[in-house]
């Protein structure tokens, strides 16, 4: 009993930033974006927020720190691909490349540097050995449940998410109809490297209470497959951003030995997001009838003809 | 009572093209005015700058009476100007409401605008669910949201771009009726067409735009189809010349019982379909878009292979399951409607084109070496031959504007004196003059003894065209029949089949 309730509250503090990061993509995605520089954002939203927290102490300004590098961060990549037309693929790989160098550069002089983990926000519950499990966490993890919500209900119900599918869907008509396509797109990229930020930040303040160098260690990747593994839909994202967490539990788990675990290598299990991700997409493919609801302008940039 | 519209000397000019020069006409409350013209004559960027989409580089809009500049789309409806595009501008994932909700500039609540849309589809008699997937609604259908979204907002000028390319002869009635009704209440028309008959009898003035020029202002029921068309292209017409009472001679190309499984998404399989055509034939498919078109020409070319070795015969010999290298070398060619992506490939220059279907019939490739100087010969001389608007054969496919790149795939299939030919909408967004050309062209084919089958759904072309027709719905093939026989009425009532009954229900 005390172990799963240990391992449920290790799967939802590391499947928190994942869940923030996709939730971003998920957005940036339904545009008609496609910016796989998730990994590097969080790397800067994460030496962002360290270096803040470690010189202020204040977690919420770190977070905030780590949500504006992130989104400074998707500006480049905005202006390159909205505004300059460069290809999405490339300008996002080399944005995640210029985050993981830079903030290694940015990080040296504070490698080993202890700073505080952030509280929980029910103090009292959060001891309790099985409420844990409810109130256990600390702001982020409450932060990225309401945003599922927030972004369903902006996406379905609000007039400014259904221009956002719009230009997704096609962007050439969304034009023709008057909608400014490449103001709808930067908003969204921001809006995305801002959650990649705060999700990076997670890692220092909610995890790890230190800085190292590549410390996301590849859960951008992750986000980025959650965002098709979830077919664009956040509450499916949110199980499958559990699910991922889960999954990563299992993995340290059964690399730190003992229990029944351990009979299935680590590494197999550090494969599976991605062995499920790739299951999800060949299933889509199959589903020959109805849409598979990827956006359909996703990773072209907007050429209008005049 | 002040004009409707008037436009002044209206000059607009691109890099190396004077789209628009001087243009001047006006309309009426409650006139339908014609915008008559070639492709390229100007027509497409005039209304653009009438709906605000572009801005002329000089001349004056007046709106009733008042001289306006139309900064965006946005203004243009706020002045009462509401436009259906002829490719239209409509989101496929989202439902019809959201979709007539994006074209909205006021923020109306869904339920309020839901029953706006209903008085609206019910005055005008529109039928539509409001909560379907446009995916999932015919042309004809996706074109009444169009309409409706304009209509919501009270127009007093509305532009109509192209709208019955893609229309039966049954849907192009309600249409006109609808357009009637409008007008009839005082709003003003803007009718965009190449459809002469179409233009005689509905519209009240004919504007005609040749080259960015205007060339007449004229009043379509005094003219006839023909005048108007040599004002179009600015010299005679040429009618296709067709020997009479020609004998077919054997068949040629045989189809038995073919069937193909669900390919695409959205695209009908062809069920069960058989007919034949004889040396020296022209057999006519009609049918309206995605009944099954696609899936016919791809099953004929090569790119869909059955399970029946005689399902299809060419002169006795089974080509069911050959691929489509070795029926191009049996003779038989294709050409399907996409031509970008699909009949051409955009990135490539024309002669690695050419040499993509005619390597094998004209030698272009001999021991796996590509040999480019036949390959530019025969591009050059298809260029020549079919007037093919490129600076050569080293240009790419991309570059050509679609008529021209039509121009030149009909011209490379057609000058492999293929002895079967299959063409989608061989004329396509060509204009007249070149339309005629190709006709001709085909035409002169079947004279040197090819069997050919055009899919097409411009019934003018294929009455023109075509010496047996055969009508595809859903799938399934009509009997064919000398083309003669069958009266437009007819033609109409087999295209709408199953179709028009659940539409009008």
């Amino acid at each position: 009993m005390d172990l799963t309730i240990a391992i449920l509250v290790t799967v939802v503090g590391a499947s928190t930033p994942i869940l923030i990061a996709a939730l971003g993509e998920l957005v940036v995605e339904r545009s008609g974006v496609l910016n796989l520089g998730v990994e590097g954002m969080m790397l800067l939203g994460a030496i962002a927020g360290f270096v803040v927290q470690f010189h202020t102490g204040n977690h919420y300004l770190a977070l905030i720190c780590g949500a504006a590098a992130g989104m400074a961060a998707s500006l480049i990549f905005g202006f390159l691909t909205l505004s300059l037309s460069a290809n999405q693929t490339a300008t996002g790989l080399a944005l995640t490349i210029f985050g993981t160098g830079f903030s290694a550069l940015a990080g040296a002089s504070y490698s080993a540097r202890p700073v505080t983990l952030m509280s929980p926000i029910f103090p009292e519950l959060a001891a309790h050995p099985v409420l844990r499990v409810i109130f256990g966490y600390s702001f982020p993890a409450y932060f990225a449940i309401f945003m599922v919500f927030a972004i369903w209900f902006f996406l379905k119900r609000t007039r400014a998410g259904l221009i956002l599918r719009a230009v997704g869907e096609n962007d050439l008509s969304a034009h023709s109809i008057g909608y400014s396509v490449i103001k709808v797109r930067y908003f969204a990229v921001m809006f995305g490297g801002a959650m990649a930020g705060i999700a990076g930040a997670c890692f220092p303040l909610t995890l790890t209470p230190q800085w190292a160098e590549g410390m996301t260690a590849g859960r951008g990747w992750i986000a980025v497959a959650l965002v098709v593994f979830a077919s664009w839909r956040p509450f499916r994202l949110l199980g499958g951003a559990y699910l991922f967490g889960l999954v990563m539990t299992m993995e340290l788990y059964a690399k730190a030995g003992g229990g029944p675990l351990s009979a299935i290598p680590s590494e197999l299990w550090a494969a599976l997001p991605y062995i499920a991700t790739i299951a999800v997409l060949v299933l889509i493919s199959l589903r020959r009838d109805a849409s598979t609801n990827a956006p359909a302008c996703l990773g072209k940039p907007f050429m209008p003809s005049n | 009572m002040p004009n409707r519209l008037e436009l002044t000397g209206i000059t607009k000019q691109f890099p190396g093209v004077l789209a628009n020069d001087h243009v001047s006409f006006a309309v009426k409350p409650g006139e339908i005015h014609a915008l008559l013209g070639e492709n390229g004559a100007g027509k497409s960027t005039l209304v653009k700058m009438i709906y605000g989409i572009m801005q002329p580089d000089a001349g004056e809009i007046r709106w009733n009476g008042e001289p306006v500049v139309v900064a965006n789309p946005k203004a243009a409806r706020k002045l009462g100007i509401g436009m259906v595009f002829q490719h239209f501008s409509l989101f496929e994932a989202l439902t019809v409401l959201e979709n007539i909700a994006l074209g909205m500039d006021a923020k109306i609540p869904s339920r309020e605008l839901e029953s706006r849309i209903r008085e609206v589809m019910e005055t005008y008699g529109l039928a539509l669910d409001p909560h379907r997937t446009v995916a999932t609604l015919s042309v004809g259908e996706r074109q009444r949201i169009e309409i409706v979204r304009a209509l919501l907002l009270n127009p007093q000028l509305l532009i109509m771009d192209e709208p019955t390319s893609v229309l039966t002869p049954q849907e192009v009635e309600q249409l006109f009726t609808v357009l009637r009704k409008l007008a009839a209440e005082g709003c003003s028309i803007l009718y965009i067409s190449h459809k002469l008959h179409e233009i005689k009898a509905l519209c009240d003035t004919a504007t005609i735009l040749r080259g960015g020029k205007l060339v007449d202002t004229c009043d379509p029921k005094e003219e006839t189809s023909r005048s108007m068309a040599e004002k179009m292209i600015g010299t005679g017409l040429k009618d296709i010349v067709k020997a009479e009472g020609r004998a077919f001679g054997q068949p040629k190309l045989v189809v038995n019982r073919l069937s193909t499984g669900k390919t695409g998404h959205f695209d009908v399989p062809v069920d069960n379909v058989s007919f034949t055509v004889r040396a020296g034939e022209i057999l006519g498919v009609a049918g309206v878009a995605g009944n099954g078109q696609n899936a016919l020409l791809d099953a004929l070319s090569g790119e869909l292979i059955g399970d029946d070795r005689e399902a299809i015969t060419i002169d006795g010999h089974g080509i069911g399951l050959m691929n489509t290298t070795e029926r191009r070398r049996q003779g038989l060619c294709a050409v399907p409607e996409e031509r970008n992506g699909h009949a051409a490939v955009g990135d490539f220059t024309l002669s690695d084109n050419s040499v993509l279907t005619a390597r094998d019939r004209l030698g272009m490739v001999m021991m796996g070496l590509i040999n480019s100087g036949a390959a530019k010969t025969y591009t050059g001389k298809v260029i020549a031959d079919f007037a093919v608007k490129a600076l050569g054969p080293a240009s790419t496919a991309g570059s050509l504007s679609g008529g021209n790149l039509q121009k030149y795939i009909m011209g490379r299939e057609i000058l492999q004196k293929p002895s079967v030919l299959v063409v989608s909408q061989p004329t396509w967004g060509v204009d007249a003059g070149a339309a005629a050309a190709i006709h001709q062209a085909l035409v002169d084919l079947a004279a040197a003894g090819s069997a050919i089958v055009v899919i097409s759904q411009d019934l003018d072309e294929l009455r023109a065209l075509c010496d047996t027709l055969a009508v595809i719905n859903m799938g399934r093939l009509s009997a064919a029949r000398p083309v003669k026989d069958f009266s437009v009425e007819e033609i109409g009532l087999l295209m709408g089949g199953v179709h028009g009954s659940m539409e009008t229900a």
